[in-house]
């Protein structure tokens, strides 16, 4: 299981950017299409939207990292563990 | 004292007193989503740009922004100062915000300063709820016995569901008593579930005000051990932080998306997509609610014999593969293709037009005509066509009738609509018509017959069986996770990322991914296919879930 852990590891760290590139993609692309009088709301909506995305999908790249450094491997038992 | 164990007596205390804050700070924040409608008309009109930015910025910022920075703040506070202060000032911003919400006037009257006011009360809320689940949630398995702790937080997992029942039977309630004019004027009934938030608040402050401190945070305080700095040991240490990615990615995304799903997804599919009128989808999510409730603290009492981890991925995997064929039963039952009209064609019945003269340009009027189709299961679909004419003269209110003379020749006859209260005197007005709308608006609304409406209630409650198997355990898990010193502010923000952005973004995201599908040969786009939204987060999530997290139940949450 600890293998297929790193292994998947590189999928959220190549998943991560896909997905922040699909949303600056779709983000473009509705603003263009949008009419004159809907544009600055559509702009507004994509803006929140792309400034909360942004960070989780950094999460994401860090968790797959975290996977493939093996960090995964073991999860903490008690509290104890939880100190760096 | 710290460590005694509590009476099922003052578990019982702890779960009510937790549980009816929670509950409100949920009721709270939904009555502004489901009367978004009302709301938007009184406070940002619609022919206004900037109006419309500022309503973006109430519904999307509340919710994606500020309901995560909320968690921050009240998270950090909570593992500074305590559970109890902490989750006393969120019911107050709440309350507070939620009521005085109910009293801005609208922007006709105060003009921008409403929209404006509006926002920051509605920002305000966002950062009260992003406090208040994770402080509740820690001081309530902070209290319970080890081998109890997916029992007795599962009743806080209720308050989510109820809170959603309380602000939909308390709206439904309001205007049917009123009817639907008086309930939607400035300061009609729609007002009134805003002020009863107040007297909610205040009943669940003075209750909460009798709770004592979590007795392993006071433990911690007691020792000297309190974090000096939550923020940074909760996300800025690598085996903690970790450890918040695992929470957000591995259960708490899956967790928001099929919760949404489950009930507001439902709501709007129902209602924007089959048609189903306003009463009839309100009343199939209640009597689902009403059903499914008890099996949160089913499951919630299950994981502390079984594990929290696979009650959770079985509730992702039957919402991954039944989803698609739930919503298209949906649309199969609803679609009049699908049903036999009544022959006899006095069962279809038209009801009498209605003209409403527009307040500036008394040549321009709105004229609705309603039509019943009445099928042999008892269903009635309603189509309303609205139909805008431009006369020759003007027309005045000055007789209960018009008959309006159409370019091709026809006369449609209609009842004059008048304010509320004003009685026309009997007599016809005639009018000749230059022109008149190319498309004419048609609405639909369905009444169901009792068979479908049954169905669909069985539909929404297997949906909310769901969310009970994701969101019942999911307290004890979060809690499970982390550390005493540093859980409230560790466990609001992945449960705050994963329901509020994840989950949040199930009806935007659904809407965007149907508008993909959407071709010259087929305009509607197809409407099963903003399903696969929630459908690809909970598969993510899933396979996290299940390579990644233990099915172990920390015995021990005191350290």
């Amino acid at each position: 299981m600890n293998a297929l852990k790193r292994l998947l590891g590189f999928v959220w760290m190549a998943l991560a950017p896909l997905l922040v590139a699909f949303m600056f993609w779709q983000a473009a692309d509705k603003i263009s299409k949008a009419s004159e009088a809907t544009k600055s709301n559509i702009t507004l909506q994509w803006a929140i939207i792309l400034f909360i995305f942004i960070p989780v999908c950094i999460g994401l790249m860090i968790f797959g990292y975290y996977s493939v450094k093996g960090l995964y491997d073991h999860l903490p038992e008690s509290s104890a563990e939880i100190t760096d | 004292m710290a460590n005694q164990p509590l009476t099922n007596k003052g578990m019982g205390f702890i779960i009510g007193a937790s549980s009816v804050g929670t509950l409100i700070e949920w009721y709270d924040f939904y009555i502004f989503g489901m009367l978004a409608t009302i709301i938007s008309k009184q406070f940002f009109p619609e022919d206004s740009g900037t109006s419309a930015l500022l309503s973006t910025l109430a519904i999307f910022a509340a919710g994606f922004i500020v309901r995560p920075f909320g968690a921050l703040v009240f998270g950090r506070l909570g593992d500074l100062i305590g559970r109890k202060y902490t989750f006393l000032l969120t019911l107050v911003l709440m309350g507070g915000s939620t009521f005085a919400i109910g009293l801005v006037p609208g922007f006709q009257t105060i003009g921008w300063a409403a929209p404006i006011l509006v926002l920051i009360l509605r920002l305000v809320q966002g950062l009260a709820l992003g406090g208040e689940y994770g402080g509740a949630a820690t001081y309530v398995a902070e209290h319970a016995p080890a081998h109890r702790r997916g029992f007795w937080t599962s009743w806080i997992q209720t308050t989510a569901t109820l809170g959603l029942f309380l602000a939909l039977g308390i709206i439904i309630l309001i205007r049917q008593s009123q009817g639907v004019e008086t309930f939607t004027s400035e300061w009609g009934g729609w007002r009134y579930p805003f002020w009863i938030s107040l007297l909610l608040v205040i009943v669940s402050i003075v209750i909460r005000m009798r709770m004592s401190e979590s007795p392993l945070f006071a433990k911690v305080k007691a020792e000297g051990k309190i974090s000096k700095n939550p923020l940074k040991e909760s996300f800025g240490h690598r085996s903690n932080f970790k450890m918040v990615l695992l929470a957000l990615f591995g259960a708490v995304m899956g967790q928001g998306v099929i919760w949404y799903t489950g009930q507001f997804y439902a709501q709007s599919f129902i209602e924007n997509v089959c048609k189903v009128n306003f009463i009839d989808s309100r009343n199939i999510i209640l009597i689902a609610i009403l059903f499914a409730t008890p099996f949160f603290v089913i499951f919630g009492s299950l994981s502390d014999r079984v594990g929290r981890k696979w009650i959770m991925m079985l509730g992702m995997i039957l919402g991954i593969i039944s989803y698609r064929p739930i919503y298209k039963t949906f649309l199969e039952w609803t679609k009049p293709a699908n049903k036999t009209e009544l022959v006899n064609l006095t069962e279809t019945k038209a009801s009498p037009a209605v003209a409403a003269i527009d307040a500036k340009d008394q040549t321009k009027v709105l004229l609705t005509v309603k039509y019943d189709t009445v099928y042999t299961d008892g269903a009635v679909y309603t189509h309303s066509k609205t139909d805008t004419l431009h006369l020759a003269s003007p027309l005045k209110a000055s007789v209960a009738n018009a008959s309006f003379i159409m370019p091709g020749g026809d006369t449609i006859t209609s009842h004059i609509k008048t304010a509320k209260d004003v009685v026309l005197p009997e007599g016809i007005q005639y009018a000749s018509v230059s022109s008149h709308s190319a498309k004419p608006g048609v609405v639909l609304e369905k009444s169901l017959d009792k068979g479908t409406f049954w169905g669909m209630v069985l539909l929404v409650f297997v949906q909310i069986l769901y969310v009970t198997m994701v969101y019942g355990p999911i307290a004890a898990f979060l809690v499970e996770l982390f550390p005493t010193k540093i859980r409230y502010t560790s466990m609001s923000l992945p449960y705050h990322i994963g329901n509020g952005v994840f989950g949040g973004l199930v009806p935007f995201l659904g809407t965007l991914i149907v508008e993909f599908t959407k071709t010259d040969t087929n305009p509607a786009g197809d409407p099963l296919a903003g399903l696969w939204y929630p459908i690809g987060v909970a598969i993510l999530s899933l396979i996290i879930g299940v390579v990644y997290l233990q099915n172990k139940i920390d015995e021990n949450v005191m350290d």
